[in-house]
């Protein structure tokens, strides 16, 4: 279905799952070669004559290609619709929105349940580990496959940020803009550590099977759920969880027992159980890791600033929100000095919100306002 | 347009790099852009003003001039701007000596606290003085070091930096050249603006710690490079 194009809702969209030749393999930081190579992407609006529009959209560790409508395995919208749209930001009508499902990923682009070329059954844990730049690599050669030499921007929010950050420090001659949300230039020891619960709970789920699940008919539910329950809470502030849910309780009174006697309880459930029927969890044990690896000085000889020494040319845009702890704000500051210090032409706003590291996803007027600004008088720069 | 912005415009070289510290909504920023073709950068603490400068295509980090000018690189641009607003620092001193490591030349408007309007109001009446220049009343204003040109020219020496020019600023008039350092002008200017440069080297010790490292700086399409003052 490469490169077909439909009309869904009035929208065009096109895309589908790009296959590149058996001679090319995506070369991967850890040495390993991984083909044959797989890349499922989705379009947006058309590419211009002077193919001077498009847009790459990176998205978070559990997102997907399905930025901008409806998501064909949960039915529900695309996680960037609030950006993504007529009138929107991302206008279809301006720009081709291309956004990806990065590799290791469980939504049609080579990842641990795609087949071992080698053993002809899933990868499983034989899934060579993959990195953040490995993600990048494949997301251009995938732009390249589709003819387009600069992007006119490259945005993200969370592991998607820091997908941006790895192109401007890689492919720098191929960006006119780069967009960084409620991102980081490496994993904290506290971001290690909460994927460090959410990886042993799928491992401890007996039915995770050493990785092998694929082939025995099982899936680690139990471990994928609850590494997403304790992952939820890392995306949400104390002040937004407290305005929704408070100590609200699920029926009157109390169980005096262990049922979801708080709203709180139920609603994190909800987001376990109706994770693992549209996640992996191999693919969340090699995104996780791939994030934990992030450090994107320690490629540049421990300074920061070195990343981006050759993207003097692109035009940064990096957004914070005040209320995430996840990545705060500070970590953004940190991208936005060392862009300073190496002479990038950088803006930098903090979002006021309680909504927490997910306010990204969400319909926030100031996000908007920033982002409209942002690529309206980029786009005018770039004589879109 | 502003009486010190059309000064401002007229002090800076075209095609130049700068900095505007508490740049607002832009309006100077995207004025020295249009006319100077200037690359510019804001630093603004409010993020409407934030937002209202990508709006206008304007590279703007959302910061505040008393703790962010340490993060910028030494000698990153030609003219570091600060406009009414020395006088709201904590810092008052740290901040200029920063926008001096920063760039090449700094231009500074301060409201002169021994402007005659001033001292009348204050004898006359034995209140803190509301003027036109400066309308708040004591416990509201954002004016936490308040001085006179006397005491603004008496700091640059002692910080060694160089008066490269002054202007005197009245609301609704021309810019007027003026004499620092001069008695009458402290009684008669009611704001100036000032174009500073270091005199000489800074001294050992005084540069704050740059976060990351010496980064080479590729200079875009500059103008003609300076002699190149070394720290240390």
């Amino acid at each position: 279905m490469d490169g077909a194009v439909e009309t869904e809702a009035g929208k065009e969209t096109g895309g589908g799952v790009h296959r590149f030749p058996a001679g090319k393999g995506l070369r991967l930081d850890s040495g390993a070669t991984l083909a044959p190579l797989e890349v499922a992407y989705k379009t947006y609006g058309k590419l211009n004559e002077t193919r001077t529009n498009a847009v790459l959209v990176c998205h978070a560790l559990t997102g997907d290609q399905h930025a901008g409508s409806v998501n064909p395995v949960t039915g529900r919208p695309g996680w960037w619709e609030s950006v993504i749209g007529a009138g929107l930001p991302l206008d279809p009508d301006r720009y081709f929105v291309i956004a990806t499902n990065v590799i290791g990923g469980c939504m049609g682009s080579t990842g641990p349940a795609s087949t071992n070329p080698k053993t002809k059954a899933p990868y499983g844990l034989t899934f060579p580990v993959i990195t953040i730049a490995d993600m990048v690599r494949a997301q251009a050669m995938l732009i390249e496959a589709l003819g387009i030499e600069t992007l006119f921007a490259v945005v993200g929010g969370s592991m998607g940020g820091m997908q941006v950050l790895q192109w401007a420090a890689d492919y720098p001659e191929k960006l006119f803009s780069a967009v960084c949300v409620a991102a980081a230039p490496r994993h904290s020891a506290q971001n290690i550590a909460f994927h460090e619960v959410g990886r042993q709970a799928i491992m401890a789920d007996p039915d995770w099977r050493g990785g092998a699940y694929e082939g025995e008919g099982v899936r680690p539910e139990k471990g994928l759920a609850v590494a997403r329950m304790a992952a939820h809470i890392t995306y949400l502030s104390e002040a937004a969880l407290q305005r929704k849910f408070g100590r609200e309780l699920q029926r009157d009174g109390l169980s005096w027992g262990f049922d979801a006697d708080f709203q709180v309880e139920s609603y994190l459930r909800h987001q376990g159980s109706s994770f693992v029927d549209r996640f992996d969890a191999n693919s969340y044990l090699y995104i996780t890791r791939a994030l934990d690896y992030f450090d994107l000085a320690a490629q540049h000889g421990g300074v920061l600033a070195n990343a981006f020494v050759k993207a003097r040319g692109v035009r940064f845009c990096v957004l914070s929100f005040s209320s995430d702890w996840l990545y705060p704000t500070a970590e953004s500051r940190d991208i936005v000095r060392a862009l300073n210090a190496a002479g990038c032409r950088a803006s930098f706003v903090e979002i006021e919100t309680d909504k927490g590291h997910d306010a990204f996803f969400l319909d926030e007027p100031l996000f908007d306002a920033a982002l409209r600004g942002f690529f309206a008088s980029t786009a005018q720069a770039r004589g879109l | 347009m502003r009486e010190d912005f059309a000064e401002i415009l007229r002090l800076v070289r075209p095609g130049s790099r700068v900095l505007d510290v508490g740049c607002e909504d832009g309006e100077l920023l995207e004025l020295l852009t249009r006319e100077k073709r200037v690359d510019g950068q804001g630093l603004e603490i409010s993020p409407a003003g934030v937002s209202a400068c990508l709006a206008k295509g304007l590279a703007v980090v959302q910061g505040d001039g008393d703790r962010d000018l340490d993060h910028f690189p030494t000698r990153a641009f030609d003219y570091a701007i600060l406009s009414k607003t020395l006088q709201q620092m904590r810092e008052p001193r740290h901040v200029l000596s920063e926008l001096l490591r920063i760039a090449d030349q700094a231009i500074v408007s301060v409201p002169n606290f021994a402007h005659w309007r001033m001292r009348m109001s204050l004898m006359a009446r034995g209140r803190m003085p509301e003027t036109r220049a400066l309308p708040d009343p004591w416990w509201s204003t954002a004016n936490i070091h308040l001085c006179t040109l006397r005491d603004f020219t008496d700091l640059c020496r002692e910080l060694d930096l160089r008066i490269d020019a002054c202007a005197a600023l009245t609301a609704g008039k021309a810019a007027r050249p003026i004499q620092p350092d001069g008695l009458l002008e402290n009684w008669r200017s009611e704001s100036a603006l000032f174009l500073l440069s270091r005199r000489v080297a800074e001294p050992a010790g005084a540069a704050p710690q740059n976060l990351f490292g010496d980064v080479e700086l590729p200079k875009p399409d500059a103008p003609a490079p300076k002699p190149r003052r070394r720290k240390r």
